[in-house]
């Protein structure tokens, strides 16, 4: 016990170390991909109604093809997955595996659906004409959209993995920053969404 | 099966290529047989390939970088030949192929050898100046390396297989766009260039938190060596402008895979987006690629001068301000867009206004050398060249960011003149000088120094013979990037700077020299760094035996002062604590995921450069699992026993001992 | 260390003396134009303002080196002396006050020089209306339009000495740069964009013109003759222009189909070389010919690329062209 002491003042518990070095990392990452986003935002602002013959946006939403009420899903669900990860963490944080994963199950159900709406409202965006290729307006629109997306798709696997994790290995202290990284991605994914919802499709609809 | 890849895209019909080609392929060949000859596989594998340790991964980045720099090298030689040859005449380089050259030229350099160089240098030192066992995410490390090395792979197969970008190095819409580049030249920029970045990010992340985080105990910010700070510098800048450059070419990549519209002449594509968004990462890239450079003379300078660096908070804040300023200053490439005088006259004096603080460094050392006692090692030979070359760089830096006097000699020769006399002249000479000054402790043998001093001299004149025709060129309305000419006036200045470059070359030949032969004679009496502390070093690097041990300190050193290790030299305090009892350390285990992930990459990129999507999609699985599978390995980590400790320390120690009684 | 100095001296006041003195041949120190007199005058005096502390800095150095090399005993050791408020503030001061200095004659030239603004017709030629050219970069070509006249010609431009021209500039291909280097300023050429630049020449001669933007595999060959003369040397270049009985009709004619294409053709099938295009005139050419190239582009529509800058531009002409 008294070897041990001396090597944490020696700076020699590098287990320990090493995991809150990884939230802080993660931090350090997420303000990289915030300028992703941000950069992908002013492409979005420079680009924004070049139509070029396209479906525009207010076209779209006049024709009822953009429906308002399938973005207000979309929102709700990501951010009620953002409030069940936050259980999940709370679970995680008094030791309780099941509920932990219990609510993780569901952060991850609601993150699909959003998911899913998201990809048919692509789907329909496209039938209509206004396909990424069309013109730069939709170009940049797709991107923008389809990054978050694509983000949230890498955030569901990385969920699931940490699922099997859990069920496998508990929520011992090991997992705790993991979790954690997980959950600052998700809550990110979040704001990111909400800039999306009000730029993209606020200001458009004015 | 193979996507667009077919027999007719081996250049087996260009004769320079098939020579590469051969000459390639023999030194291949001789490696290879060498290493099999000397049964070293599996020493390769194990001890280099897979470690997560920063001091081989460092070597690793060097060795990368130094390939890279003769690769890029030989590009500036067949230019410079072929523009001292094209008066009146095309030269023997026709037009797809010179355009190759130039872009493969600035990429490789920027990309694959200073970035290069760069993360070696954070990887040799940072630890060792912080008093760390290791960074904070040793297999991140690993993969930063894999990932850079997949991307300079990629460019250099581009040589035999296909063809590399004509569009020079940053792929400017709409020449990269596929309706004027419909070959898989700019494809291959695209992946090599994405995929390094990645790695550069995951780099700068790694050694932030390696800073934050694994300081040694009363290591205080004001405390930490000005390299760290540079490289502190270079990571902020590193992780906030890299996602720039990783969207601007991610969008060039949807406009030519998918087909979108973000920066073609048709249905409201914007050049000007691309331009903006790639220089809000270019820009500050020069600054990543200097700071670290400032860094390095900052820590040589007063250990050849043999007193402590004068102004080091001025150079801290001077540092950060640089840092801060380069994100406000990206319109300053391209003035020439027709913005108007208000922009324009601001990004202006934003450029010049950076000229204060790094001003103020030169001085700093200046008033360094001031009432020192200086020694004049090759390392300082470097630092009093790049004062001299740096400054006149400095100057006609701020020519050019003048708007009006921009308007002339924006993307001359005069801007190519000036930009090698910064890259060179800052970036170059400070690696150079950081390597012949490191080398002891990353190898354990001094380099010599005659060659060294033989290979500025080359350098020095060289730079001058290459860059001041160019200078002048520029003043005589010559434009960059041409393949040939009628001019009759820049013909004499050509050829000087083609006398300029194989005088470089020589320079080039004394560098390798000096390698080769720091290998060679490595183990013999004279050349071994038996103390550690060859130059009578300042900071915690010098307080290790040379090459460090794998755990770096058997104690985490206790920080005093600044410049902690002469500090501890002068008080006659034990930084080592040799006469602590030692533990057992734990350290991070070798592993292969990031080799392999690393080397996944490269078939990604090589597939989806020519559209084998099976393959890219085979790749880009097997890399997800790799990472889900290395997230569930438990035993990351092993112990050496503190008997093993002692007996390296304490022989150490003998060493030390002989070489005082000596 | 001996040998060395006067080496590097040298070299230093080589380069130094190269760039003031020898600089009286070279284009940019040679200027036949009144912006490209300003830019001379803007570069020589921050050259000269620098040089005020590079020259001590340099000398600084080697002597410092020199001086305190380790040999050297005699020379003062302060082997901890490592601060110095003096010295700090003035290592701050001195480049502050020279950055203040150019950064007015920054500010000052910027908005002088700034190639949108119009030139006034020069004392000495009072009446001078600003000549109108229309610029399209094609790969890899120079088309100017002289609106004024219904004319148009490839690779060679005129204008008639002391009096403004007023350039409009847009590209059918990729980016490029028009730049005279004897007159001044260049500007970038995109398509979908206009962009404007006003030059004045001073006095009578031909000039090399290119593009510094580089655009592509035959970007070597991209230059051309600006010829600058006197008023009736001007108009017999008109006559002769339009003496030619070739037309350029529309952007969707034959003729200008080839004009734009045919480089690009012969580059791929000759490692990117292309043949110089020789001068040619058009004594005849669209009316709407340069908005419309604009416009394709752009949705039909044409506006001056204008980075907040509407004050110096002219006001738009009438015949706005609503496109296809």
């Amino acid at each position: 016990m008294s070897e041990n002491s001396t090597m944490t003042a020696n700076g020699g518990h590098h287990e320990h170390e090493h995991e809150n070095h990884s939230v802080f990392g993660f931090w350090l990452y997420l303000m990289s991909d915030c300028v992703i986003f941000g950069c992908l935002f002013a492409s979005y602002a420079v680009l924004h109604g070049q139509f070029f013959g396209a479906p525009t946006f207010k076209e779209l939403l006049h024709a009822g093809d953009i429906e308002f009420s399938t973005v207000a899903y979309e929102t709700a669900l990501l951010l009620l997955s953002s409030l069940t990860f936050g259980f999940a963490m709370l679970s995680a944080h008094k030791g309780n595996r099941s509920g932990t994963l219990l609510w993780m199950v569901v952060s991850a159900v609601l993150g699909a659906g959003f998911l899913g709406l998201e990809i048919k409202e692509f789907m329909h965006l496209i039938s209509k004409g206004a396909t990424p290729e069309s013109c730069a307006h939709w170009s940049a629109f797709f991107t923008l959209v389809g990054t978050h997306g694509l983000h949230v798709t890498i955030g569901l696997i990385w969920m699931i993995v940490l699922m099997i994790q859990v069920a496998t290995k508990g929520v011992g202290s090991h997992m705790m920053p993991r979790l954690t990284c997980l959950s600052l991605f998700w809550h990110f994914l979040d704001i990111i969404w909400i800039c999306v919802f009000s730029f993209v499709y606020l200001l458009s609809m004015l | 099966m193979l996507g667009i890849l077919s027999l007719k895209d081996i250049p087996y019909n260009v004769p320079i290529l098939v020579g590469t080609f051969v000459g390639v392929a023999i030194i291949g060949l001789a490696v290879l047989f060498a290493i099999t000859y000397y049964g070293k596989w599996t020493v390769l594998f194990k001890n280099w390939l897979f470690s997560v340790d920063h001091k081989r991964i460092g070597i690793m980045y060097i060795v990368l970088a130094l390939v890279m720099l003769f690769r890029g090298f030989c590009d500036a030689l067949m230019m410079r030949t072929q523009q001292a040859i094209a008066f009146d005449s095309p030269g023997y380089l026709p037009p797809h192929h010179y355009d190759q050259i130039f872009t493969a030229h600035g990429t490789i350099m920027i990309f694959f050898m200073a970035m290069a160089f760069m993360q070696g240098l954070f990887n040799l030192i940072v630890p060792l100046q912080i008093g760390a066992r290791d960074v904070a995410f040793p297999f991140l490390n690993s993969l930063s390396f894999w990932l850079t090395t997949a991307g300079a792979i990629l460019v250099n197969i581009s040589l035999f297989i296909g063809e590399f970008s004509t569009a020079g190095w940053l792929a400017y819409p709409p020449v990269s766009e596929l309706q004027f580049s419909p070959g898989v030249g700019v494809d291959y920029y695209i992946w090599a260039v994405q995929i390094s970045g990645i790695g550069t990010v995951l780099t700068a992340v790694n050694f932030m938190t390696t800073m934050c985080k694994m300081r040694a105990p009363g290591m205080t910010w004001m405390r930490l060596p000005v390299f760290c700070w540079t490289v502190f510098a270079a990571c902020i800048m590193i992780y906030t402008t890299f996602p720039a450059l990783t969207v601007s070419i991610a969008e060039l990549t949807l406009d030519r895979y998918l087909g979108m519209h973000f920066f073609t002449n048709e249905l409201g594509g914007n050049v000007m987006l691309y331009l903006n968004l790639i220089w809000a990462w270019g820009h500050p890239e020069v600054y990543i690629l200097v700071i670290p450079a400032f860094g390095c003379f900052s820590e040589l300078v007063p250990v050849f001068c043999k007193k402590p660096l004068f102004g080091y908070a001025t150079m801290v804040y001077a540092t950060l301000t640089i840092t801060v300023l380069s994100l406000l200053v990206w319109v300053h490439h391209f003035f020439t867009m027709g913005a108007g005088a208000n922009v324009n006259s601001f990004f202006g004096i934003m450029t010049m206004i950076i000229a204060i603080p790094t001003g103020v460094k030169i001085f700093n050392w200046l008033f360094t050398m001031y009432r020192g006692r200086i020694e004049f090692t090759a390392p300082m030979y470097w630092t009093i060249g790049f004062m001299i070359v740096f400054v006149i760089g400095g100057m006609t830096g701020v020519m050019l960011a003048i708007p009006a006097s921009d308007f002339v000699l924006h993307n001359s020769e005069f801007l190519i003149a000036h930009f090698h006399n910064t890259i060179i002249g800052g970036v170059y000479f400070g690696y150079i000088a950081g390597m012949n000054f490191w080398a002891p402790k990353v190898t354990g043998f001094k380099m010599s120094q005659g060659l060294g001093k033989a290979a500025f001299w080359f350098w020095f004149f060289g730079f001058f013979l290459s860059f001041v025709p160019l200078y002048i060129t520029g003043f005589d309305g010559m434009v960059r990037r041409l393949n040939h000419y009628d001019n009759p006036d820049w013909h004499f200045w050509l050829i000087i700077a083609c006398v300029g470059a194989f005088c470089i070359l020589c320079g080039v030949v004394c560098q390798l020299t000096q390698i080769f032969l720091g290998i060679w004679n490595m183990d013999k009496p004279g050349h071994k760094d038996i103390t550690g502390d060859p130059w009578d070093g300042r900071t915690l690097e010098w307080s290790t035996s040379s090459p460090a041990p794998i755990y770096n300190f058997a104690h985490i050193p206790v920080v005093h002062a600044r410049d902690a290790f002469a500090y501890d030299k002068e008080h006659g305090i034990d930084t080592r604590r040799t006469s602590e009892p030692y533990q057992d350390i734990i350290m991070p285990k070798n592993t292969s995921a990031g080799f392999f992930i690393g080397m996944l990459s490269f078939v990604f990129g090589f597939a989806a450069v020519w559209h084998i999507w099976w393959l890219a999609i085979v790749a880009g699985i097997l890399m997800l699992l790799i990472v889900i599978g290395y997230s569930f390995k438990e035993d990351k980590e092993f112990v050496i026993p503190a008997a093993e400790v002692e007996r390296i320390e304490k022989e150490h120690s003998r060493n030390i001992m002989t070489q005082v009684a000596e | 260390m001996k040998k060395i100095l006067p080496k590097i001296t040298l070299s230093v006041v080589g380069l130094a003396s190269t760039l003031m003195l020898g600089g009286c041949n070279l284009v940019i120190m040679d200027p036949k134009g009144t912006v490209g007199q300003g830019e001379k005058q803007l570069i020589i005096m921050s050259v000269i303002a620098m040089l005020c502390i590079v020259i001590p800095v340099i000398i600084a150095t080697l002597f410092v080196a020199y001086r305190y090399r380790r040999s050297n005993t005699n020379a003062t050791y302060a082997p901890k002396w490592d601060f110095s408020t003096t010295i700090e503030i003035l290592v701050w001061g001195i480049p502050m006050c020279l950055i203040a200095f150019l950064a007015y004659h920054t500010y000052v030239s910027s908005h002088e020089l700034d190639p949108y603004k119009p030139i006034a017709a020069p004392a000495d030629n009072p009446n001078a209306k600003p000549i109108n050219v229309q610029v399209v970069a094609l790969n890899w070509k120079w088309l100017f339009i002289y609106p004024d006249y219904g004319i148009a010609t490839v690779n060679e431009m005129a204008m008639p000495v002391n009096t403004p021209v007023a350039f409009r500039l847009t590209s059918d291909a990729t980016m490029n740069s028009f730049w005279i280097p004897q007159l001044g300023s260049q500007v970038y050429v995109m398509a979908g964009m206009q962009t404007q630049l006003h030059l004045m020449s001073t006095s009578t001669g031909t000039f090399r013109g290119l593009s510094n933007n580089y655009s592509g595999s035959g970007y070597s060959e991209m230059k051309f003759k600006a010829i600058s003369t006197d008023q009736k040397g001007f108009d017999e270049w008109v006559e002769k222009v339009k003496a030619s009985s070739k037309q350029l009709d529309s952007k969707d004619s034959e003729v200008y189909k080839h004009l734009r294409e045919d480089q690009m053709e012969y580059a791929k099938t000759h490692e990117g070389n292309v043949l110089h295009q020789e001068p040619i005139y058009y004594g005849t050419v669209g009316h709407h010919l340069f908005d419309d190239i604009v416009g394709q582009y752009n949705d039909g529509h044409f506006n001056v690329h204008n980075h907040g800058n509407s004050s110096a531009a002219p006001a738009q002409s009438n015949d706005m062209h609503s496109g296809e």
